[in-house]
């Protein structure tokens, strides 16, 4: 007993077990991946051990008898407002192995949620609010540079526009699938993706893990990613999209690189990345050909001249300290479009320092950015694009109010179709089909059904953006894009009101 | 269809492009460019059997994302070559900048000279695709960084540097799959954390033997002269760096 590890007792779930309910069918054996649940032959039931359950709530979602339930385990530990429990875990467990903590998914730490603190406005009595069921509402939103100012010439038909509009992305709704890899998720969540965001006529990003030939066809809908590490980057992949954005940096990890871990590298992900089987696919943490805004400006060309300029092309940042002037620079370096990922951003794999210490959040990265690409007279040369911590409709009506163009969803596409945060997508056992590319579990997500309920979430959210927009008595979101004086505050400072440009609630 | 002379003088970079990808789309597949004077992304992301003979200095990004093409440089080449490069062959007659070769997947670059710093970063390898650098003269600092597949060989004997070392420092740093050979040997002190050299073996000679012919047939020099000497290798420890840097928080 004397070499137990310390930590060993201190885990973070236990399993109840309702022994009446029970009928040991063994379902919750086989649905866990973590090897909870066992069949006792002696005993002939089933037991538990609770310190595999990491709280992914699989065996208590298809329990036939509603006979389990996932709970926290009370921490045993004394109250201490400093040393909270999960500090104490922590070292024991690095203590005991030396290891670099690592977690998936976005930080769950107590950092202010600025869209908890600010509320939108509604019409009464003067402009008056119009009902979206009954009267045209315009979600229609393009991403890509505009013109300062359009041109006509006078032909016999009629007037004609003269100017030059560069390459767009149209979307029918503001949001969009963020940048998740096929790698870090499986498969038959990439056709989900693909055929939600065609059926929706949104887009969805590839992630940095190359694309899959048979979801070419689902070009017109897809932005393809260009990263440090460039898995499955090639003149094909390069026109076989929408759109391409070059990821700088992801909310979850800024400053570090990628690295898929050889057990998730399968087949046809080998395939895809264009990397042998079983091998780490690792990404450097800087692209290494981009050390100066002028080196992003020659990426962002080679980009467009090997797409012929059809397409345009983004860059996406985390969200750091100095994102405002950072995004200034990638403007002026000829992005189509910035896609600035909050400290809140979801990840196949981050360590834990970094995802819960690194970054600020998206609100106050976004409205910055808005506001000093207003300041220096950029704004249209460049769309924006929110990500992180988007989770619900009045979140993507109060982004696009502190001057978004449309938003990413990562995290809330994955909830969509089952999803627990349970934060162990490393691992490649994630018990519900999502974050593994083990075919038993990937099977677990069937793509015409987890499309479905992508769109699903996608069009709920876009009646409810409709009605807070009728409310407000607006009939486009082009009339909503970075109009604050939509959005009141609560609760916050006045350097807070200062930078996201808000006046508090009651003034 | 015969060779399509182009005067890249006083062009700009984007019209030169459109201009050879029409000609491309037109059918013809030989091409010579005079007065190239720093035009970026020439041959960027085309593909097929194509050829071109510039003369000049190509600038930044000479034949990124291409597949396919072979490209003879006569003169020096800026930042950039082969950026993310699929297949095809670049031949630089003179020197070559930073960054050559990064990410590369597939096809040949030779230089005859010196080449700049980190230089074959991430180059990788696929089932037949198998990527080689040949560098004639001396690299800067951080040649082969994160290394996942492919071959760098680095003679050192066409350098106008005569008092660099033949590699700068954190050579093949990361280096998690592929080979760097070195023509003669490189001090340890230049390598990146944990990695050694070893004396080349029969395999490798082999290899050695076939793109160094290569290199000695596109500059009209001795491949028997280049071959006669002793090559080191340096090769990654391991492919799992960061197998077991994590614990689960």
């Amino acid at each position: 007993m004397a070499f137990t590890p310390i930590g060993k007792k201190y885990h973070d779930f236990q399993v109840v077990r309702d022994k009446d309910a029970c009928i040991n069918c063994q379902v919750c054996v086989r649905q866990c991946s973590y090897g909870v649940h066992t069949f006792d032959e002696n005993r002939k039931c089933v037991v538990h051990d609770n310190s595999k359950c990491i709280g992914c709530h699989r065996c208590e979602a298809l329990c036939p008898t509603d006979a389990l339930l996932i709970q926290e385990k009370a921490s045993d530990f004394k109250a201490n407002a400093c040393w909270r429990p999960e500090f104490i875990k922590y070292i024991y467990k690095q203590a005991e192995t030396g290891g670099v903590l690592l977690t998936g998914m976005g930080s769950p730490v107590n950092i202010p949620v600025y869209w908890d603190r600010l509320l939108l406005d509604a019409s009464q009595v003067t402009n008056p609010s119009i009902d979206p069921l009954r009267e045209p509402m315009e979600l229609t939103t393009f991403i890509g540079a505009k013109p300062d100012a359009l041109a006509f010439e006078q032909t016999p038909d009629g007037p004609k526009l003269a100017t030059k509009i560069g390459p767009q992305l149209r979307l029918k709704s503001p949001i969009m699938f963020s940048a998740m890899s096929f790698g870090s998720i499986n498969f038959n969540l990439h056709i989900a993706m693909a055929r939600a965001a065609t059926e929706l006529g949104i887009f969805y990003n590839t992630g940095e893990g190359g694309l899959h030939p048979s979801l070419y066809k689902y070009g017109a809908n897809t932005i393809v990613q260009v990263a440090s590490g460039r898995f499955g980057v090639h003149r094909d992949y390069l026109n076989a999209g929408g759109g391409i954005e070059i990821k700088v940096g992801q909310g979850a990890k800024p400053g570090i690189g990628g690295h898929l871990p050889g057990e998730k590298i399968n087949a046809k992900v080998s395939e895809t990345r264009m990397v042998p089987l079983g091998s780490d696919a690792i990404s450097p943490a800087p692209h290494h050909d981009i050390y100066s805004i002028e080196d992003l400006l020659q990426l962002i060309f080679a980009l467009k001249e090997a797409s012929q300029y059809r397409v345009p092309v983004g860059v996406k940042i985390a969200a750091v300290h100095n994102v405002a002037a950072i995004a200034s620079g990638i403007v002026r370096a000829g992005a189509d479009y910035v896609a600035i990922d909050g400290m809140r951003g979801g990840t196949g794999a981050a360590p834990g320092m970094i995802r819960d210490n690194v970054g600020i959040p998206i609100e106050l990265a976004l409205a910055a950015v808005d506001q000093r690409l207003r300041d220096e007279g950029i704004r249209g040369q460049a769309s924006v694009i929110a990500a992180g911590g988007i989770r619900c409709s009045a979140d993507v009506v109060k982004a696009i109010a502190l001057g978004a163009d449309a938003v990413y969803i990562g995290t809330a596409a994955l909830l969509a179709v089952g999803c627990t945060l349970c934060a162990r997508c490393y691992t490649g056992k994630c018990p519900w089909g999502i974050a593994t590319n083990d075919p038993s579990l990937a099977k677990r997500q069937n793509p015409d059904k987890a499309a479905k309920q992508m769109a699903n979430l996608i069009r709920a959210w876009s009646h409810e953006i409709e009605e807070m927009l009728g409310g407000m008595g607006l009939n486009s979101i082009e009339s909503l894009r970075g109009n604050r004086d939509k959005l009141r505050a609560v609760g916050l400072s006045q350097t807070e009101l200062d930078i996201l440009g808000v006046r508090h609630a009651g003034a | 269809m015969e060779k399509l002379t182009l005067d890249a003088g006083g062009v700009y970079y984007r019209q030169l492009n459109e201009r050879i990808r029409e000609a491309v789309a037109g059918g013809h597949t030989d091409f010579e460019l005079i007065n190239v004077r720093g035009q970026r992304y020439i041959a960027d992301a085309l593909d097929g059997d194509l050829r071109f003979h510039i003369r000049g200095v190509p600038g930044q990004d000479l034949g990124a994302f291409m597949r396919g093409p072979k490209i003879l440089v006569t003169g020096n080449a800026q930042d950039g070559v082969g950026n993310t490069m699929d297949d095809g062959e670049i031949v630089v007659d003179g020197l070559a900048g930073d960054v050559l070769g990064y990410a590369m997947r597939g096809g040949r670059i030779m230089v005859r000279g010196d080449v700049g710093y980190r230089v074959g970063i991430h180059m990788k390898a696929y089932k037949e695709k198998v990527p080689v650098v040949v560098i004639g003269g001396k690299a800067g600092d951080f040649l082969g960084e994160y290394m996942a597949g492919g071959a760098i060989v680095l003679l050192g004997m066409f350098s106008g540097n005569a008092s660099a070392p033949i590699a700068g420092r954190s050579l093949g740093t990361g280096m998690h799959g592929g080979v760097i050979y070195v023509r003669g040997g490189v001090p340890a002190e230049q390598l990146g954390p944990h990695l050694k050299t070893e004396a080349a073996g029969d395999e490798d000679r082999a290899l050695l033997s076939k793109h160094v012919t290569a290199f000695a047939e596109a500059f009209g020099l001795d491949a028997k002269a280049i071959l006669d000497a002793p090559f080191v290798r340096v090769k990654p420890f391991s492919h799992r760096p960061y197998g077991n840097l994590y614990v689960a928080a």
